[in-house]
C-alpha cells in the first residue's frame, strides 16, 4: 500500500514539473548547465558554528554565496558537514538583517525611554563616546564594560582586549564563553598550567574506548561524532559509553547509556579513580615522575550573590579556587569514601555499569579517549568534575599519546581561539597570562608598546557579575558584541534585563539581526558575519584557520573589528589615562586610542599591498593599512617561543588550519611527549612543561550537591541546552527555513509517566515554573530525547520560549561558568496559574 | 514544483511591502515585547509527510526527509532509514539510494556499503514541519543568476 501511494505521489510530481516546464522554459532553452557555465568562485572557510571546527567550501557568484559543501581537504570533516554546516549558505540571507545603526529616540535626541530608530554611525558613536567619558569620568575604568564572544574572530578579541585593558584601562571584558567553557579552561590551568587539549582529533582513530562525559555530540558536535561512530563500526573491539542525565541520539548509539542522578558524576569520577587505586591499576612510575598531588578546600558555595544563604552557610565561598598540596596516600584517602556503594546511592546508576566504566580506565591495554563539554563546564563543581576526569588519566598515565586522551571540547567556532588564546577572559591576557600577575602585565605595555603601569591589575567582573552589577547600577557603559546574552544567562528576568533597562545604564548591542538582547538595547550596531569580513578562529584541537572576506555586507553593517577601531578613534589619551601616567610618558600625550593602540608601528605596519589579490577587505581600505595581519602578527608575539608558536599570517591563508605549537613549520598533535612535542626535552619522556616543575597536578575533591534540588513543590530537575538543528540562540539558523521547519520552537521533553501523573497530553501547553520565573511550553513525551522520570529538557534556542527566565544563576565559584543544567521547576497545565512567587 | 516556485516568489514580494515577518510567532526571532511579557506556546506543528520530493538550493546540500520518521530506530544494531534507501531495496521502496559519496570512507577509499562514517544519517538529513519560516531567507539560487530571463520575475535587485 505505502509503495502504491508512493508510485502515484511520484507521477503527479513528474507531471507537474513537465507541465510548469513547457510553460515556463523557451524551447530551445538548455536544461543542464555544466559546471564550468556557473562560474562560480570557490573558496575555504571555516563553519560559522560550533568548536569542532569543520572546513567548507563557499561558493560565490555575483557578490553572493549561493553554495557551500564539505571541504574534502580540511582534515577535521574531510568533506562532511553537519545539516547547520550544510545551510551555512543561507544564514546572512534573513530579510531583517541590520542594516543601520538604531537608536532609543525621542523628539530627535537619544533617550533611553524612546523608540529605536535608524541613525547615521556618527550618531550612534557620538552618543557612545559621550557616554563613556562621563562614565569614566564620574565613576572610572571600573563603570564600563564589554561582554564579547566566542565567535569574534581572533583579531576582533585581541582588538577589543586592547581597547578595554589598555584603552579604557578596564578588565570588565568577558567573552560569552564564560557561560560555556570557563570551568574546562580553568581546570587545564590548575592542572597543566597551559590551556587547551594535549591531543587532537587524530585520538578519535586511535582509541579503543570512547567515554563520554556529559556530551550528546550526536546533537552538538555531529560531525566529530561521524568520526566516534566511525572508530566504532570499523573496529569490533571499540566501545563507546556515554553518561548523561537523560538519553538521546548519543546515547543510541553507544554501548552504554550511564544515567545518573544531576550533579553525582563527581561521585562516579571518585568511585573509578578508587577502583583504580584499589585495583592496582595505577601507572606508579608515571605518578612518581610526572605527577603531584593537592587536595581542593571543599563547601566551596554556588556563586551566588554573596549574600545568598547558600554563599553565607558556606565555608570557603571566597578561596575556592585555593588548594594544598598533599600526596598520594591523602588523595587515595579522599576517594576511598567512593565505594561502589557509595557510587551507586549517589548516582542510581546500576552497579555492573558503573564497574564496567572503571575496568576501561583501569585496563592498560584499552586507549581511552574521554570526551565532555557542556554537562562537565555548567555545573557548580565543573572544574572539580574536569579535574576528576584528569585524575583518572594521569593515575593511569593514559594521556599526551595518540588514543589515550582527556579531551574537552567546545561550543564556539573560536572558544579556544579568541576567548582563550587571545585571552579575552576578565582575568587573562594573550597566551595564558593574567592580569593580577604585574610580569605579565609589563611584558604586555612591552609588545604593545605602552607606557609602564597603564594596565590595571584588578581583575574584571565577570559574565554573570556584569550582569548584576549593571543591575546594580555599579557598571554603567555596556558593549554586547557577538553574543545574544538577555536570551543565554541564567535567570535573565531577575538578574540581566533589569541591569539593561535600568536608567543609569547605556546599553549597546552588535549583531547581524533583531535578537532579544538588540531589542532590549539602547543603541544597536549592525554587524557584518562570517565571510563578510576576513577572518579567524581556533578551533577545540588548537588548530588555527583563516578566512578571506568573500562577499559584501548589506547597507551600513561593519565588522565588530571595524567597529572597535573606529570607536577608538573618539578618545585622546589625556580624556580616558591618568595625569600621572602621561606625566611620565608625555610623547602619548594629545594622542588617540586610535594611534596608540592601532598606529603604534607595529598593527600598521603592512601594507595593503600584502593583501591578496581578489578579495575585499572593507576594514584594511578605510584604515589603510592590512589591518588583520598587523594585528595577528602582534599578537602572535605573545606566543611565539613560548609553547603557543603561531606560523606566520600568510601560511594559514594557504593551508587549512595548523595547530599549535607550529614549530619550525610544524603543526603539534599531541603535546607533553617527547618525539611529538618539541617542547620536550629529549631523555625525559613527559613534560608538563606549563607547570615550573614540568609536573601535572591530580586534585582531590569530594562529591559536593547541587545549589538546588527538586523539593515537594518543584519537583522536577530542568535540564537545558540544544538541538542539532539550531546554533545556540538561534539568531542565524531560525531564519534558514529548512533548519526552522526541522525542529521550530522549543518543547518541554517529558516522561510520558510523569506528564500523565499531572493529566497532562503530548502537544498539550504548560507552564513551567521555579522559584525565579515561568514561561509555557508545550509537552513531548517522544522524540529524540527521552529523560527518566523527574528530568525535564528544554532547549534555549527559540526566543518565545525564554527558559533563562527559569534557570538558576548559580555559578562553578572557581570558574565563574554557570550550571544551566541543574535547578528545580514544576510543571502545570497552561491554564493553572502556576504562581511563581 | 514550477508553480510552487512561483508562489512562493510572489509571496515574497508581498512580504517585501508589508515588511519582513512572516509568520505570527516573531517572538521566536526576537521575544516577547517587552521581555517581561508572557508568551503563549503556540501548537505543535504537523510533520510534512507528503513524500514530495524538494529541490536542493545547492548540489551538496543534504535532501530534507519528506515523510514520517517517527519511532525510527537508528542505533548499534539498527538503522531504519537504509531499509528503504540502500542500494539493494530501493527497487521495492522506491526510495532514492544513498548518495554515492556515501560509499567512501575518510580516506576516499570507495566501498561496497554504506560507509560507516555515514551512518548516522539524522546529522545531515532532517525532516520538515509545516511550520511557516518566520522571516523570508534572500538567499539566491546559483541558476538564478545564471540565467535570470528563465526566472519569474527575473533576478531580483536585493
Amino acid at each position: 500500500m505505502e509503495l502504491s501511494r508512493r508510485d502515484m505521489m511520484k507521477a503527479q510530481a513528474a507531471a507537474a514539473a513537465a507541465a510548469a516546464a513547457n510553460v515556463t522554459l523557451p524551447a530551445q532553452a538548455q536544461n543542464i548547465q555544466l559546471g564550468e557555465e556557473l562560474r562560480l568562485k570557490w573558496d575555504k572557510a571555516p563553519c560559522r558554528f560550533c568548536g569542532t571546527g569543520c572546513g567548507v567550501m563557499v561558493g560565490v557568484k555575483d557578490g553572493r554565496v549561493v553554495a557551500t559543501h564539505g571541504d574534502m581537504r580540511a582534515e577535521v570533516n574531510r568533506g562532511l558537514n553537519c545539516v547547520k554546516g550544510y545551510f551555512l549558505s543561507k544564514i546572512m540571507y534573513g530579510a531583517d538583517r541590520l542594516t543601520r545603526p538604531l537608536m532609543r529616540m525621542r523628539n530627535g535626541r537619544f533617550d533611553k525611554e524612546g523608540e529605536l530608530q535608524p541613525v547615521s554611525w556618527d550618531q550612534a558613536f557620538d552618543t557612545m563616546a559621550a557616554y563613556w567619558k562621563r562614565v569614566l569620568k564620574e565613576k572610572g575604568p571600573e563603570a564600563v564594560g564589554m561582554f564579547g564572544s566566542g565567535q569574534w574572530t581572533l583579531w576582533e578579541g585581541y582588538a577589543a582586549s586592547k581597547l578595554m585593558r589598555a584603552g579604557f584601562r578596564s578588565n570588565n571584558l568577558d567573552p560569552n564563553a564564560r557561560h560555556c567553557m570557563a570551568s574546562a579552561a580553568v581546570a587545564f590551568i590548575r592542572t597543566f598550567g597551559m590551556d587547551e587539549p594535549m591531543g587532537c582529533y587524530d585520538d578519535f582513530e586511535h582509541a579503543d574506548a570512547f567515554v563520554l562525559w556529559g556530551s550528546n555530540m550526536a546533537e552538538m558536535h555531529p560531525i566529530l561524532w561521524t568520526r566516534v561512530t566511525d572508530r566504532r563500526l570499523s573496529a569490533e573491539h571499540v566501545r563507546i559509553h556515554t553518561l548523561s542525565t537523560y538519553e538521546h541520539r548519543t546515547t543510541d548509539l553507544s554501548d552504554a547509556a550511564v544515567i545518573f542522578k544531576p550533579g553525582s558524576d563527581l561521585a562516579i569520577l571518585n568511585y573509578i579513580a578508587n577502583h583504580i587505586i584499589r585495583s592496582g591499576a595505577v601507572n606508579r612510575e608515571f605518578v612518581e615522575k610526572h605527577v603531584n598531588f593537592r587536595l581542593a578546600n571543599t563547601d566551596i558555595g554556588y556563586g551566588l550573590r554573596p549574600e545568598h544563604v547558600l554563599e553565607q552557610r558556606a565555608q570557603h565561598a571566597n578561596d575556592a579556587q585555593v588548594s594544598q598540596p598533599a600526596d598520594f596516600d591523602a588523595y587515595a584517602r579522599l576517594v576511598s569514601e567512593y565505594t561502589l556503594d557509595r557510587a551507586y546511592e549517589l548516582s542510581g546508576v546500576p552497579k555492573p555499569q558503573l564497574e564496567a566504566l572503571a575496568k576501561l580506565y583501569a585496563d592498560p591495554n584499552t586507549k581511552v579517549m574521554s570526551l565532555w563539554t557542556m554537562g562537565f563546564n555548567q555545573h557548580v563543581r565543573g572544574v572539580w568534575a574536569n579535574h576528576m576526569v584528569y585524575n583518572l588519566h594521569l593515575l593511569t598515565g593514559k594521556i599526551s599519546e595518540p588514543g589515550n586522551s582527556p579531551f574537552s571540547l567546545t561550543g564556539q567556532p573560536s572558544a579556544c581561539g579568541t576567548a582563550r588564546e587571545v585571552g579575552t577572559f576578565s582575568h587573562r591576557l594573550p597566551a595564558d597570562m593574567l592580569v593580577a600577575n604585574p610580569e605579565h602585565r609589563k611584558h604586555a605595555e612591552h609588545l604593545w608598546k605602552l607606557p609602564d603601569g597603564l594596565l590595571p591589575g584588578k581583575i574584571g567582573f565577570h559574565a554573570v557579575e556584569q550582569d548584576r552589577m549593571l543591575k546594580d547600577g555599579k557598571l554603567n557603559a555596556y558593549w554586547i558584541m557577538c553574543n545574544n546574552n538577555l536570551q543565554t544567562a541564567p535567570n535573565t528576568g531577575n538578574e540581566t534585563y533589569p541591569g539593561y533597562r535600568n536608567p543609569q545604564n547605556l546599553i549597546v548591542c552588535s549583531d547581524p539581526y533583531p535578537t532579544v538582547t538588540t531589542m532590549a538595547a539602547d543603541i544597536v550596531l549592525p554587524t557584518a558575519m562570517w565571510v563578510e569580513k576576513e577572518g579567524a578562529y581556533g578551533n577545540a584541537e588548537r588548530r588555527t584557520h583563516f578566512w578571506h572576506q568573500l562577499v559584501d555586507a548589506p547597507g551600513e553593517a561593519r565588522s565588530d573589528l571595524w567597529q572597535l577601531m573606529e570607536f577608538s578613534k573618539r578618545f585622546t589619551t589625556d580624556e580616558v589615562w591618568p595625569a600621572e601616567i602621561l606625566a611620565r610618558a608625555p610623547e602619548y600625550r594629545g594622542k588617540t586610542l586610535h594611534d596608540v593602540l592601532f598606529r603604534n608601528g607595529q598593527v600598521d605596519r603592512f601594507p595593503l599591498a600584502e593583501m591578496a589579490p581578489g578579495y575585499e577587505n572593507r576594514e584594511s581600505k578605510e584604515m589603510g593599512f592590512y589591518v588583520q595581519k598587523g594585528l595577528f602578527e602582534e599578537y602572535a608575539a605573545f606566543g611565539r617561543g613560548h609553547g603557543h608558536d603561531l606560523a606566520p599570517f600568510d601560511t594559514y591563508h594557504e593551508v587549512r588550519g595548523l595547530r599549535w605549537p607550529v614549530v619550525d613549520g610544524k603543526e603539534t598533535r599531541w603535546r607533553y611527549r617527547e618525539g611529538l612535542d618539541p617542547y620536550v626535552e629529549k631523555g625525559t619522556g613527559i613534560q608538563f612543561y606549563g607547570n615550573p616543575d614540568k609536573r601535572a597536578n591530580i586534585m582531590g575533591a569530594p562529591y559536593e550537591p547541587p545549589a538546588e534540588a527538586p523539593d515537594a513543590e518543584y519537583d522536577l530537575w530542568l535540564v537545558t541546552g540544544r538541538v542539532l538543528e539550531h546554533w545556540h540562540s538561534g539568531s542565524m539558523t531560525l531564519r534558514v527555513p529548512e533548519l526552522y521547519k526541522a525542529f521550530p520552537g522549543a518543547v518541554l521533553f517529558m516522561h510520558p509517566e510523569d506528564a500523565q501523573k499531572r493529566g497532562l497530553r503530548r502537544g498539550q501547553e504548560v507552564r513551567i515554573a521555579s522559584r525565579r520565573g515561568e514561561i509555557r511550553s508545550r509537552v513531548e513525551t517522544r522524540g529524540r530525547n527521552k529523560v527518566p522520570r523527574g528530568v525535564v529538557f528544554v532547549p534555549f534556542f527559540d526566543a518565545s520560549q525564554l527558559i533563562n527566565k527559569v534557570t538558576l544563576d548559580a555559578t562553578d565559584p572557581i570558574s565563574k561558568q554557570s550550571d544551566f543544567k541543574k535547578c528545580a521547576v514544576k510543571v502545570v497545565a497552561a491554564t493553572t496559574q502556576a504562581a511563581a512567587p | 514544483m514550477r508553480s510552487r516556485l512561483l508562489f512562493g516568489v510572489m509571496a515574497g514580494v508581498v512580504c517585501l511591502a508589508t515588511g519582513t515577518l512572516l509568520a505570527q510567532d516573531a517572538p521566536r526571532l526576537r521575544g516577547p515585547e517587552p521581555f517581561t511579557r508572557e508568551q503563549p506556546a503556540p501548537p505543535l506543528p504537523r510533520p510534512i509527510t507528503n513524500d514530495v520530493r524538494i529541490r536542493r538550493n545547492y548540489p551538496d546540500q543534504p535532501p530534507v526527509i519528506p515523510h514520517s520518521i517517527e519511532g525510527y530506530a537508528l542505533d548499534l544494531n539498527a538503522n531504519k532509514c537504509m531499509s528503504c534507501h540502500a542500494r539493494r531495496f530501493t527497487e521495492q521502496s522506491q526510495a532514492p539510494m544513498i548518495s554515492v559519496t556515501h560509499y567512501q570512507d575518510r580516506e576516499g577509499n570507495t566501498l561496497g556499503g554504506l560507509a560507516p562514517r555515514r551512518y548516522a544519517c539524522l546529522a545531515c538529513h532532517v525532516s520538515q514541519t509545516e511550520a511557516r519560516p518566520l522571516v523570508e531567507n534572500r538567499f539566491t539560487d546559483m541558476d538564478a543568476l545564471t540565467e535570470p530571463e528563465r526566472q519569474p520575475g527575473g533576478r531580483s535587485n536585493r
